[in-house]
């Protein structure tokens, strides 16, 4: 899938993502020359089978969780199915405020972990030192983190 | 006036989303996964109700006791029985460095199911549209046993089992991952007639047919159907399995046309 914007003949550049919840994605596209913006806008299921295939329209900057596709979309997995150990990256994680963490809290057991090694791979890259549910919003939306 | 706008493919500058590039990646980690996997061999019918399982499970374990480094790949998502058939005691999936491990049976089989996660007596379910889920629910699944293979820390195998699901749409889609097939029939002539459907689609996608293991050879079923396949493809029939097998009915299929090698643990 690639935009192209017909009046200056240039590919238009991925801007951003949206992502409003109701399982609908907004991604927005610039053209490099003119700075004229589109915004590329799927239906549910356009959404599921874009996100069924694994990849992210966009791009993600972080690496692979493992079973990442079956951890975000399976909606019976046990609580505890999954046990962490040893943490991924250098030195200690980011902090995590009082509401983050209750957000947090609120994810699935099958999914906690990977969310929250997601959000903090995310901040460890950008130095951020606490993760609030501002940061997560903001991750959300880039890193395409539908439901999470 | 029509415009004039160029094609898909004369677009060259670099893209961010990359969408074919994420794929590509998935693919290679399955890759570099599997390339500590000596041999890879689907277990199919094409119908169900044949034993797949149960002959997987039995095959894994003969191959287990004579040696060989054997992992068992559950692909089928929507009725896993790999854990209970390997006797595998339930536990948490252990995940580090990015990695996870497979549950090990008594015996030393490695082995992934999507048993290993669900709730107990819970069907998978996913989230998204329901409605139209029969427009993504196979992409979704074939992306979780992509995952299976890439993420799961099978390490040095002599052979990987994958135990396909009914039919021959999980075949389809993981076709280039199983270079080498093991087929399971039941004597009756309506198996040897969908598993000669699954044969054929099989060997026109290139996969190797390594032979036939007929199940349920001693109860109220009756023909022929392993040797009729057997002639008509030229393969082997690896074993006949009665409904309750001791151990020496799987010791034909150690040493026989599977060619496992010991590999150098």
């Amino acid at each position: 899938m690639k935009f192209l914007c017909v009046e200056c003949d240039r590919q238009m550049a991925f801007e951003e993502r949206q992502l409003p919840g109701d399982g609908t994605l907004a991604a927005a596209f610039r053209c490099p020359q003119c700075g004229r913006v589109v915004a590329l806008l799927t239906n549910p299921m356009e959404t599921q089978l874009v996100a069924s295939l694994g990849v992210k329209i966009g791009g993600t900057t972080l690496p692979p969780q493992p079973l990442e596709t079956v951890r975000g979309m399976v909606a019976t997995g046990r609580d505890d199915a999954f046990e962490e150990s040893g943490e991924r990256g250098e030195g200690r994680g980011p902090m995590w405020s009082v509401e983050a963490q209750e957000r947090l809290a609120r994810v699935p057991g099958f999914v906690r972990g990977m969310v929250k090694r997601i959000y903090a791979d995310y901040a460890r890259q950008r130095s951020i030192a606490e993760i609030t549910p501002a940061v997560m919003d903001t991750a959300r939306g880039e890193l395409g983190l539908e439901g999470m | 006036m029509p415009l004039n706008i160029r094609t898909y493919r004369d677009l060259t500058e670099p893209d961010r989303s990359g969408l074919a590039d994420q794929i590509g990646a998935q693919r290679r980690r399955v890759a570099e996964r599997l390339a500590a996997v000596a041999r890879v061999v689907a277990v199919m019918s094409g119908k169900g109700g044949v034993g797949k399982s149960f002959v997987t499970a039995g095959v894994a374990r003969a191959l287990a006791r004579a040696g060989r480094a054997v992992g068992v790949l559950d692909a089928d998502l929507n009725g896993p029985t790999a854990p209970q058939l390997l006797h595998l005691p339930v536990a948490s999936c252990t995940l580090h460095d990015g990695v996870i491990e497979p549950a090990v049976s008594p015996e030393g089989v490695r082995c992934f199911s999507m048993a290993l996660l669900l709730e107990d007596g819970r069907p998978l379910a996913f989230r998204g549209p329901e409605a139209e889920s029969f427009v993504w629910r196979g992409t979704l699944e074939a992306a979780a046993l992509r995952e299976f293979l890439a993420d799961v820390a099978w390490g040095r195998l002599d052979v990987l089992l994958v135990d396909l699901p009914p039919g021959m749409q999980r075949f389809a889609e993981l076709a280039e991952l199983l270079p080498a097939v093991l087929t399971v029939t039941i004597p009756t002539p309506e198996s040897r007639d969908a598993v000669r459907r699954a044969m054929h689609t099989a060997r026109d996608r290139g996969s190797d047919l390594l032979g036939i293991v007929e199940n349920m050879v001693d109860g109220e079923f009756t023909g022929s159907a392993a040797d009729d396949l057997a002639e008509e493809f030229a393969v082997p029939v690896l074993a006949r399995i009665p409904f309750h097998p001791d151990d020496a009915a799987w010791h034909g299929i150690v040493n026989s046309a599977l060619r496992i090698p010991h590999s150098a643990l």
